[in-house]
């Protein structure tokens, strides 16, 4: 009776809570002693209550319900397990229940898997928890090792449609970015067929929206995964086309969203798929319509469709901002139709300034993939001032956001970039040197790069400012740093801060001492050879300054050095310490004379011979033209 | 989906354009093809697309009026205009380029190498061609019309848009009041059990369903028993039930009567009809005999509905169902009570009203649920009166292979049927039999100039008889050109003709006037036109909505 009068009455099951059932309906569900029907309805009226709002839910946890349905699993009787069954199913689909409560016993899980092979509703109940409480990689690494796979792949096969749907969902939120789950799926096989196939069959155009997505998800995890290749059919002729189907307008929101997300993953590496997802169904004018939501129309006529489309308006903006981004990850001519897209730079300027952060997140993203078209950077770059909101998005954001503006910020800073100045003028020195202070390495590696790109070719200003904004210290540090890519950006840093003669005087003047040291111990630590190699380009820097040659002159231990890396056996190596010796001995220049006649008291002009005699084409005319300096 | 190969393979013309031979069928639904550049020559000017009959051949797909293309050069597509609008990517030597021509929303699409490139077209005419242009030396393409394989994965389209033709119909909104829809289509159901005679189904469906049998039951046993002994190959009996029961009717009918008995002839020869199964002296009745004894007999039948009737105002009720229902009305079904009630009551209409309503209202419904906008009213009436005759024919024998077989199985002793087949002797092999067989064909023949006489010439009286005649002509008819007819799915259009011709008539009352065709068939052939129709006028949707389709 209590069955019947809940059941889709909110009101009824909110006052049933109100008056303390919960607590009784526990106790009665765990009694031994009462009858198996009894217990059966408890459960059923629990289940009911469960499916009201969430404020029910969150009363039944608070009556720890799950430890006591988990306990109702044991029971022999079917009938009684399903109802418990059926009853977690719904808390645990509820947004409210915390998935961790799944794992709490590590025998829930094999008794759950233990219970797939029951009957058909276990078997859907069972995928659905399982679908909606993993959760990240560890969830993964759980249900996977206690056979998830092997468990839940012959229900794909199930007659019933729910199971095989549960089934799928399993499969699509395993394998998620899990290599691990990814590798194994597509060897498992099913009444004689492997499940990529399987997946394939669920892609037909005939079955239902919801199977067509899932079964694409799992297709593109396990092709991210490597587990496929992006080259196989069944990726390039069914999965892609499947997920840009789902991004059309036909689609509800939801399946649109979903859609262009998946494929922006599937595609966001692989320049072929990005080229044919471009072509197919005219998918970049297509997702020009996601900015549509809330459509004017809808705002005056119906106000539930308002309130839907607004729902849905950040999601799909943050969905087709992503796809764009993967879209134009790599193609020059991708990148120009989407920009050439209906108002697409004004979206992506309001989208940098947008409340949500996901929606912000993705259009930097998007404004990142854009900006390394040299032509873009100089055109509609340009245009639309897309600088400011990126230097604004830069102020106080989250490190995702961070990490990808001020990657963008580097492709904007580039010499031929016109935004240089006005992001200069604005403070970006600042900024930069702060975040190469960051804890996160992405951050380190974008400030010291967008420093780099900065002083390429800057204006002694700018270099002096770059200098003092970093401080000695800072540099040291960096050049310390356990990152290759930061230590390789610093050097590159200083190299482009060490060009042209008065530069090199005016900073070897400043700086000299610290950084002639920071040489040495980079030269003497165990270092890559582009590491290595990008330092022996500084000396050669040095060496080419007019007072700064001096420092490398009266360092015998640099000299050493030197002259060890034009006798290494990587060619690079050499060519880089010969350019240093050429700088040094060159004729027209001062003290050129003294210069040489030290070097060749060091045994370099031998070297110089046998290096004329190489068979590398460039180490033989460098020798050969540092040699003519002593000729002359 | 007929996709056919229309011969042309290899085209190396400078600054022209091939056309298909054949025009894209409308009735396909989805018409799709794809050619391959095998060369893009020197420029590789190449148009791929449709075009009307008369547009000038000598340019490029899509640049005159009626003409539709899909360039190589700039990948731009032309309809029918000069200047093309930027559409897909461009296509080149190797590439193989799709078109697909969606009849249903009239649109195109192309694909290149096997991906869709998305609408190119829309409100595209009918009865277009595939039109393949060339423009520069050294350009070579292959068609292929489905003669090989295609690159794109065309039955996958073509599957989704079964699945939404399919649920557009299902879909339908009946958009009438509650229980109305329901209760026409349980009289459709039950007028069709009754039709065919399935009294005690009938019985069953109108106790469960809450109904009315519009017949009386001693008169639906009637017509079962007749339709029996026509199915057994008795088709002698049943002549003489008929006469007996129904007295008049085929001397109103002579070409229904020389049907059967064309039939009866060639039971004869196959040994299944009673005059030469039993060998009884009884002859036949003559023409003439029969009207003299019209007797109260077939009054007798149906007397009970005469007395009831006349009482009630409501001549399809009987009592027995009425008082069932009237019971289970109100707690189960109380939507359908008050239409039940109403036939009950003494309102005069309601009867008609739920007759001939529920035919209306399914032609129409049959008809717009095919989503068949364009066909005029009247039109529609033309064909409703037309298919009793013709068309419908088709469709209900076809339907009655299946629910016959099922139905005999269940109620009616196929014993006569089964003994026939393995003795294949002509009259069953006794020679009195076959005697009787030669004179009772002379009589057929007579007959048959007797009808000519009175009513002129009918080729089809003509070619039945002669193909009856004819089985004498084989030493074994059953494996004869003719021979077919010994084939006892052969009885049942007799079968339904005579079952039609005695519901036709009036002989229950004047004003009930039993349909000759059950509505659910009339419904049936209904769609079935509307399809043919549709087909007609080219609504590609036509070819993914079949009628069979939902006869399972």
């Amino acid at each position: 009776d209590m069955k019947n009068a809940v059941i889709g009455n909110n009101k009824q099951k909110a006052n049933l809570i109100v008056l303390g059932a919960v607590p009784r309906l526990l106790y009665l569900l765990q009694q031994e002693t009462s009858s198996t029907e009894l217990r059966t309805e408890c459960a059923v009226v629990l289940g009911s209550l469960a499916m009201g709002t969430e404020n029910n839910v969150k009363s039944l946890l608070d009556c720890h319900i799950i430890p006591a349905l988990l306990q109702g699993l044991l029971s022999p009787d079917m009938k009684f397990i399903e109802a418990c069954l059926r009853c977690l199913r719904t808390i645990f689909i509820s947004p409210v229940t915390p998935e961790d409560l799944l794992y709490t016993d590590a025998t829930v899980i094999s008794h759950l898997m233990a219970l797939l092979s029951r009957s058909r509703y276990t078997q859907e109940y069972i995928c659905q928890i399982f679908s909606h409480c993993c959760k990240g990689p560890d969830h993964q690494t759980i249900l996977f090792n206690h056979g998830a796979v092997q468990n839940i792949a012959h229900l794909l096969i199930s007659t019933s449609y729910k199971v095989r749907m549960q089934a799928l969902k399993c499969f699509s939120v395993l394998a998620f970015e899990n290599p691990q789950v990814s590798m194994t799926l597509v060897n498992v096989s099913v009444d004689g067929e492997l499940l990529p196939q399987i997946f394939v069959k669920m892609l037909q155009r005939d079955k239902p929206i919801e199977m067509q997505l899932t079964a694409a998800k799992c297709l593109t995890s396990m092709c991210r995964a490597g587990a496929i290749r992006t080259d196989d059919s069944c990726i390039v002729l069914k999965t892609l086309p499947c997920l840009v189907r789902m991004c059309s307008k036909e689609r509800l929101l939801e399946e649109r969203v979903e859609g262009a997300e998946t494929l922006a993953y599937l595609i966001e590496t692989d320049v072929e798929l990005q080229r044919i997802a471009s072509i197919t169904d005219h998918l970049i004018v297509m997702l020009a319509d996601y900015f549509k939501y809330p459509s004017s129309v809808s705002a005056i006529t119906d106000i539930k469709r308002l309130d839907h489309d607004l729902k849905h308006a950040h999601e799909l903006r943050q969905a087709a901002f992503k796809l764009y981004a993967s879209l134009g990850a790599n193609d020059e001519d991708i990148r120009k139709k989407i920009i050439e897209t209906e108002n697409m730079m004004d979206r992506i300027v309001n989208g940098l300034s947008e409340s949500s952060i996901k929606v912000r997140l993705a259009a930097v993203r998007c404004l990142h993939s854009l900006s390394r078209s040299v032509q873009q950077l100089r055109t509609s770059f340009q245009d639309h001032a897309v600088w400011k909101p990126l230097m604004k998005v830069l102020q106080n954001a989250p490190n995702e956001i961070l990490v990808v503006a001020s990657s963008t910020l580097c492709n904007l800073l580039l010499e031929f970039s016109p935004s240089k100045e006005p992001i200069l003028e604005s403070g970006a020195i600042e900024l930069l040197c702060s975040l190469t202070q960051s804890e996160n390495l992405a951050l380190r590696v974008n400030g010291i790069w967008a420093l780099m790109n900065m002083a390429f070719q800057a204006e002694q200003k700018i270099k002096s400012d770059i200098l003092r904004g970093l401080s000695t210290e800072q540099l040291f540090q960096l050049l310390s740093d356990s990152d290759v890519n930061v230590l390789m950006k610093t050097l590159g840093l200083l190299r482009n801060l060490l060009s042209t003669r008065p530069h090199i005087d005016h900073i070897m003047s400043t700086h000299g001492k610290q950084i002639m040291q920071a040489v040495t111990l980079i030269l003497e630590g165990e270092h890559n050879v582009e590491v290595k190699e990008q330092t022996l380009c500084i000396l050669a820097n040095i060496a080419d300054g007019t007072t700064a040659k001096e420092l490398i002159m009266t360092n015998d231990d640099i000299l050493q050095k030197i002259k060890y890396y034009m006798s290494h056996s990587n060619a690079k190596l050499q060519l880089a310490a010969m350019f240093c010796i050429s700088n040094l001995i060159w004729n027209e220049e001062e003290g050129s004379q003294e210069r040489q006649d030290k070097l060749r008291d060091m045994g370099i002009v031998d070297i110089l011979h046998k290096l004329s005699q190489s068979s590398d084409p460039n180490l033989c005319d460098k020798a050969k033209t540092a040699l003519q300096q002593y000729l002359a | 989906i007929s996709l056919f190969f229309l011969g042309h393979g290899k085209n190396h013309k400078d600054a022209a354009s091939v056309r298909a031979t054949h025009p894209i069928p409308a009735a396909c639904g989805i018409y799709y093809f794809e050619v391959k550049i095998v060369s893009k020559g020197r420029d590789g000017y190449m148009g791929i697309g449709l075009s009307a009959q008369g547009v000038n051949m000598n340019r490029l797909p899509g640049w005159d009026k009626h003409s539709y293309g899909y360039h190589g050069d700039d990948g731009h597509s032309f309809c029918s205009s000069g200047t093309g609008q930027p559409y897909g990517p461009t296509f080149t030597t190797g590439d193989v380029i799709g078109c697909c021509v969606n009849l249903i929303n009239n649109t195109c699409f192309y694909t290149k190498n096997g991906h869709s490139l998305g609408i190119a077209f829309t409100d595209l005419p009918s009865n277009l061609y595939p039109t393949v242009g060339l423009q520069t030396p050294g350009e070579i393409v292959d068609a292929n019309f489905g003669q090989q394989p295609f690159v794109f994965d065309i039955e996958d389209y073509m599957r989704e848009w079964r699945v939404k033709i399919q649920s557009t119909i299902k879909r339908f909104p009946i958009g009438d009041r509650l229980g109305e829809w329901q209760a026409m289509l349980q009289n459709m159901v039950s007028s069709y059990l009754v039709h065919h005679g399935y009294c005690s189904t009938a019985t069953a469906f109108a106790r469960v369903t809450d109904t009315t049998i519009q017949e009386e039951q001693t008169s639906i046993k009637n017509r079962q028993r007749i339709q029996k002994l026509v199915l057994a190959g008795r088709v002698g009996e049943a002549i003489e039930a008929t006469q007996q029961l129904y007295p008049g009717l085929l001397e109103h009918n002579p070409n229904l009567l020389f049907m059967l008995k064309c039939r009866q002839f060639v039971e004869m020869v196959n040994g299944t009809d009673s005059e030469v199964r039993c060998f009884s002296a009884r002859s036949p009745r003559s023409q003439d005999s029969y009207p003299g004894s019209p007797s109260l007999s077939p009054r007798h039948g149906s007397s009970n509905s005469h007395i009831h009737s006349t009482g009630a105002d409501s001549p399809t009720c009987s009592n027995g169902v009425m008082s069932t229902k009237s019971k289970q009305g109100h707690s189960k079904y109380p939507t359908l009570s008050s239409s039940s009630s109403s036939s009950s009551s003494s309102s005069p209409s309601s009867v008609n009203y739920s007759e001939s309503n529920s035919t209306d209202s399914t032609k129409s419904q049959q008809h717009s649920s095919t989503s068949n906008q364009e066909t005029s009213d009247s039109e529609m009436e033309m064909e409703a009166e037309h298919y009793p005759n013709g068309v419908l024919e088709n469709s209900s024998t076809r339907i009655m292979n299946g629910t016959y077989k099922h139905e005999e199985i269940l109620q009616t002793d196929e014993s006569s049927m089964e003994e026939s087949c393995p003795q294949r002797q002509l009259c069953g092999g006794n020679h009195a039999a076959t005697e009787r067989m030669i004179q009772f064909g002379r009589e057929l023949q007579v007959l048959s100039e007797q009808l000519c006489r009175e009513y002129g010439k009918n080729t089809v009286h003509k070619k039945m008889l002669q193909d009856a005649f004819s089985l004498l002509a084989y030493s074994d008819p059953w494996n004869c050109p003719v021979g077919q007819q010994l084939d006892p799915i052969q009885r049942e259009p007799v079968c339904a003709a005579l079952n039609s011709a005695i519901l036709g008539k009036a002989w229950f009352q004047e004003s009930q006037n039993l349909p000759k065709q059950p509505p659910l068939m009339l419904a049936l052939g209904q769609a079935s036109e509307c399809l043919r129709l549709m087909a007609r006028v080219g609504l590609g949707s036509c070819s993914f909505a079949r009628v069979e389709d939902y006869l399972h």
